[in-house]
């Protein structure tokens, strides 16, 4: 069985990742305990939250050298919602606060005015597809299988169109909704919350890290 | 527009009243939700129907269950007070919180949790009444008075950082009879995040009574889908259908 570690730092919906993992068929171990983290097969960060309190906690529980570790390792990781977003450069949220690095680009607040609409950012919205390769994990995906739970006030911008894998629609912003990165996947939407199509881009990224 | 169950719960029963009183069995609220979401809803909301009134707080056990095997976005509200009921609701396996009574007691605890668990995970909760210049918004499943006007309220959830609102008419609440339009409308001019609508759905025309007047962020049904009166497939046509003669919006239409 795939040994898949959650990555646990206090934010957020973990139990709700180890459920979907789980019901893929994978083993999902919630952890913070660098071996067991070194240990698994593939690495899911998840998280919901702020920018900043994100990296507190990572910074709290001295995860970001073993984070670094891992994604040169070449194992498969994913970031979903904040987890994908901590990989950047920084994020403005607040003020200014340093990311993980990992990929490059800058997470700020989506630009819609209170005139074009409402924030938070939550909907069902259907993805497109910027790569179609086999490298991604949506790369089976049929097109009524594309759409997802997003909850954002925030997105990834300035991010190089190589590491862009798709973008979703938000009264007519194109948004980054989901990005790769060697063997670095990040979505914006939460895949564990987004019915049978999230659950088959989860077990695409398990078959990955077997 | 996303399409939302609506399970209030009393002991281990989904039960369905009218205007939240005179309540009725309709069944398992595990069974019920795991039906909806391979049916392909898009969230369900859980309401502890008791819980604010005798300090119960026995969904916990129905969560757990429920996010084993549904995976779409899971609210739960009634009878959470504390931030430790809050972290306990989300350690369920709850991906929000919606706070009604809390907040008018004490609305610090709206911030807190935003704070804390960022505001999408905070749903405010209103129950609005119908009074002779406004609304008035209710507590305790629409049996106590507040003397908050339901525009000022919502107005202050917003700044205290809720992340969505759960507005339900208790006027129309499980009368099948349509939407309480005015009251949709002004709350959704108020404030700038996504508004649920929750109380009165019964047949497609009361879709164009609403979205001929205000787009919200989402629909709320209960009733409906409790009675088979039409399936969660039905109801998304209807929505997908009503909206198009409204709007051009891909997002709203998605």
């Amino acid at each position: 069985m795939t040994n898949i570690a959650v990555l646990d730092y206090g934010l957020g919906n973990v139990r709700s990742v180890r459920n979907a993992l789980q019901a893929v068929g994978a083993n999902a171990i919630v952890t913070r305990e660098p071996e067991q983290i070194q240990e698994s097969d593939g690495l899911i960060i998840p998280g919901v939250g702020s920018f900043p309190h994100g990296m507190e906690c990572l910074n709290k529980y001295k995860l970001t050298p073993i984070l670094h570790k891992y994604f040169s390792s070449d194992r498969p990781v994913l970031g979903i919602c904040l987890g994908m977003q901590l990989l950047f450069d920084k994020g403005l949220e607040f003020s200014s606060t340093n990311g993980l690095g990992t990929i490059p680009g800058v997470v700020d607040r989506i630009p819609i005015s209170q005139e074009e609409g409402r924030l938070p950012h939550i909907s069902w919205s259907t993805i497109k597809k910027t790569r179609l390769g086999k490298d991604t994990i949506f790369f089976d995906l049929k097109d009524s299988e594309l759409r997802f739970y997003f909850v954002h006030s925030y997105a990834a911008v300035g991010v190089d169109k190589t590491n862009i894998s798709a973008t979703v629609n938000y009264l007519g912003k194109e948004i980054v909704a989901a990005v790769q990165h060697n063997n670095i996947w990040g979505t914006q939407f939460h895949p564990e919350k987004s019915g049978p199509s999230g659950l088959h881009l989860l077990s695409n990224f398990v078959a990955r890290c077997q | 527009m996303r399409v939302i169950a609506r399970l209030d719960v009393k002991n281990e029963f989904v039960i369905k009243g009218i205007h939240l009183e005179g309540l009725r069995k309709v069944g398992d609220p595990f069974q019920l939700a795991k039906a909806y979401y391979e049916a392909g809803i898009d969230e369900i909301v859980f309401n502890d129907a008791v819980a604010s009134l005798y300090d119960r707080n026995n969904l916990f056990s129905v969560i757990r269950k429920a996010s084993e095997e549904v995976f779409v976005p899971i609210t739960i509200g009634g009878g959470l007070r504390s931030i430790s009921d809050v972290e306990q609701a989300l350690d369920s396996g709850a991906d929000k919180v919606a706070i009604n009574t809390a907040a008018v007691k004490d609305p610090s605890i709206i911030e807190k949790i935003s704070a804390r668990y960022g505001s999408q995970c905070v749903v405010a909760s209103v129950q609005a009444k119908k009074t002779n210049n406004g609304w008035e918004a209710y507590i305790e499943s629409g049996r106590e008075t507040t003397g908050l006007n339901v525009e000022d309220w919502v107005m202050r959830l917003e700044e205290l950082g809720a992340g969505e609102l759960l507005l339900t008419s208790v006027d129309q609440e499980g009368t099948k009879s349509g939407f309480d339009v005015a009251l949709v409308k002004a709350v959704n001019q108020t404030v700038n995040i996504p508004v649920l609508v929750s109380g009165g759905y019964g047949k497609p025309e009361h879709l164009n009574e609403l979205f001929s007047q205000v787009i919200p962020s989402g629909i709320c049904c209960a009733s409906v889908l409790h009675y088979n009166i039409y399936d969660v497939n039905e109801l998304k046509q209807h929505v997908l259908k009503s909206m198009k003669e409204y709007t051009n919006d891909e997002y709203c239409c998605s």
